[in-house]
């Protein structure tokens, strides 16, 4: 079984957003990258499938050399080998269709995050699913395969759903889908000698760009209701704010 | 050119963020062309889409459970005949999972967590959350083919007082192979999904555990809200993880957020300080929400919420 999960590398969630060059670019400095939170969990669902198994998992990367400290963690948590595109990824269109070049016809099954907590996109898995001609499946919170079929449970509007789909597929990992591995020792030894390939970009078009970023306005501040008389507060939101 | 919209209906009915997608594209530049809504599968009240800004309705006839390779399918199918270029679909969900097919299919540019109506000043620009709503960035798209899934609560639904045309389309998904199939479904009826809400009452650690959810509830009950919670109380099974907003959770934008016993780490804010009004309900005078809140209460909540909830309540009946 040859599993593929697709990482992106976000700053830290403690990271206070902050733009340079007029608004214009994120400030990366000062920022710590991390592994996408829900990719971390694609990735541990993917080794707990494999391990057993006798599979691979590979990890596959859109991004510059400066992700590869967070490559190299992948790979301590488990992933037998990684792939970085070497690319700067715009959206998601463009990370996709490069991912979509190398993974045709390779995998049993892909795995993505629910979204990149940078971007936001939530459609690398979609987009891969139409580019693949395979089923695409969002927000999963359960997944096992047995022999050429998964069962999935996932996230629909207002519940969850449980599926039957034939690999292969491709899947977003939501929360609940397990908890984060750690890597251990051995682990972040080993990864030290797992093979990293790098490979050129695909020529694909697609890659919107920012024209310029905005934060929100800060609040006016708050205005404090005296817990003794708390019901003035519906009072507030009814005549002042007139939200209710 | 049109503009299709897919209008998203549950039960059978149109959902709210059909009518703000109808009333998006409606607002999108008159040059554009009509706006052709499309409702698939069976809905009762389909012409009430014309009072949003639909001109046209296009009906499909399709049985059995949501799946995204055929509803891409069919509104790809449909923008063809039209001409359409621009494609218009809510971020739920459902709307995200088709959103990335039919851009594909188009050959579209993509953009998901739209917030803002573009500005085509100087080309075509457009305004999207990002960092889980710590920032807003304005996307230049350059590609004239677009699939544009927007954020519910960020648009007014407009009141017309038009009526659109009603023609129903058969679409042809013979091409479409089926891997999947559908073995429950788990759907929590009436009640209002969390990324609807107008109204969103949320409770963290300080609500001391599941048992006193109750506040919580009846004040959503009773305001019509929906409720949330922060990341460990969704952690420790106090609610289910579908409530869990924030960086890792859902990020929301109602109209009134109330925080009751959330400290206000950043990661929580993430998600909900696009909310037009918060109230922040914290037995710490010095609890971070407070610097992010319109409205505080400094107090146990124990003894806040009764007092809220009999206030809100007099006020309802
Ligand atoms: C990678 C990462 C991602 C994260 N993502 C998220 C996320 O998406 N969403 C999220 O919510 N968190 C997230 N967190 C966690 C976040 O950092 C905070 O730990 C969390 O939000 C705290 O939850 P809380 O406010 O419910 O609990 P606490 O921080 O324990 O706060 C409880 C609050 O309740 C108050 N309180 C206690 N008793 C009472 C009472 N009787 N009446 C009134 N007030 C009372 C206390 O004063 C305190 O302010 C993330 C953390 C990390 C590291
Ligand atoms: N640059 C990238 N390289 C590899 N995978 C990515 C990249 N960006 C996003 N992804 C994957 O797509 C998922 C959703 O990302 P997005 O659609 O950008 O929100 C992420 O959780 C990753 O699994």
């Amino acid at each position: 079984m040859k599993i593929l999960v697709c990482m992106s590398v976000v700053p830290d969630t403690t990271t206070k957003i902050t733009f340079t060059e007029n608004s214009t670019k994120f400030n990366q400095q000062g920022v710590q990258f991390i592994i996408n939170p829900y990719d971390e969990l694609a990735l541990t669902r993917a080794l707990d499938i494999a391990e057993p198994a006798g599979g691979s998992v590979t990890v596959i990367h859109v991004g510059t050399a400066e992700s590869e400290p967070s490559i190299r963690k992948a790979l301590s948590m488990g992933a037998n080998d990684a792939i970085r595109i070497d690319a700067v990824p715009t959206d998601a269109m463009f990370v996709a269709a490069q991912i979509a070049a190398v993974a045709k016809d390779q995998y049993d099954f892909i795995l993505t995050g629910r979204e990149s907590i940078d971007y936001n996109g939530g459609s690398v898995c979609p987009l891969l699913g139409e580019l693949l001609g395979i089923p695409s499946i969002n927000v999963i919170t359960k997944l096992d395969i047995q022999g050429n079929e998964a069962t999935i449970e996932h996230d629909i509007d207002g519940g969850r759903e449980v599926i039957q789909v034939t690999l292969p597929f491709v899947g977003s990992a939501q929360k609940d889908l397990c908890e984060p591995r750690i890597p251990n020792m051995r682990g972040i030894m080993a990864a030290r000698t797992k093979p990293l390939a790098v490979v050129e970009a695909a020529p694909v078009n697609g890659g919107e760009q920012y024209a310029s970023f905005e934060l929100p306005n800060p609040k006016q501040g708050v205005k404090l209701i005296d817990a003794e008389n708390a019901g003035e507060l519906i009072q507030l939101l009814r005549n002042e704010a007139k939200v209710i | 050119m049109a503009i299709i919209v897919f209008a998203e209906t549950s039960e059978n009915q149109l959902k709210k963020s059909a009518f703000e997608a109808v009333g998006f594209a409606s607002g999108m530049a008159t040059d554009a062309g009509p706006v052709i809504a499309v409702c698939i599968g069976p809905v009762s009240n389909a012409e009430a889409l014309g009072n949003s800004g639909a001109n046209e309705i296009v009906t499909v006839e399709y049985n059995g459970e949501f799946q995204a390779e055929n509803y891409a399918e069919i509104l790809a199918q449909i923008c063809k005949n039209n001409n359409a270029e621009t494609a218009v679909i809510s971020n739920s969900y459902s709307g995200k999972s088709i959103a990335g097919r039919l851009a594909v299919k188009l050959g579209a540019s993509l953009v998901t967590n739209v917030i803002s109506m573009p500005d085509t000043s100087n080309g075509f620009r457009i305004r999207r959350s990002v960092f889980s709503g710590k920032a807003f960035g304005w996307v230049k798209v350059e590609n004239s083919k677009k699939v544009l899934a927007i954020t519910p609560n960020s648009f007014e639904i407009p009141n017309t007082g038009n009526t659109a045309s009603i023609s129903s389309f058969q679409a042809d998904l013979s091409q479409v192979p089926n891997h999947s199939k559908i073995v429950s479904v788990n759907k929590v009826s009436g009640k209002i999904p969390l990324t609807e809400a107008e109204i969103v009452i949320s409770g963290g650690r300080g609500m001391k555990g599941p048992e006193n959810w109750g506040m919580l509830e009846e004040l959503a009950d009773v305001l019509g809200g929906a409720t949330a919670c922060s990341k460990p109380v969704s952690d420790m099974h106090w609610r289910p993880h579908s409530e869990h907003v924030g960086q890792t959770g859902i990020t929301i934008k109602p109209n009134l957020y109330i925080a009751v016993g959330i400290s206000g780490a950043i990661q929580h804010l993430a998600g909900v300080s696009s909310s037009k009004v918060i109230v922040a309900i914290n037995k710490d005078p010095e609890a971070p929400f407070f610097k992010a809140a319109d409205y505080g209460i400094v107090g146990d909540a124990f003894e806040v919420l009764p007092k809220v909830i009999a206030a809100a309540k007099a006020l309802k009946a």
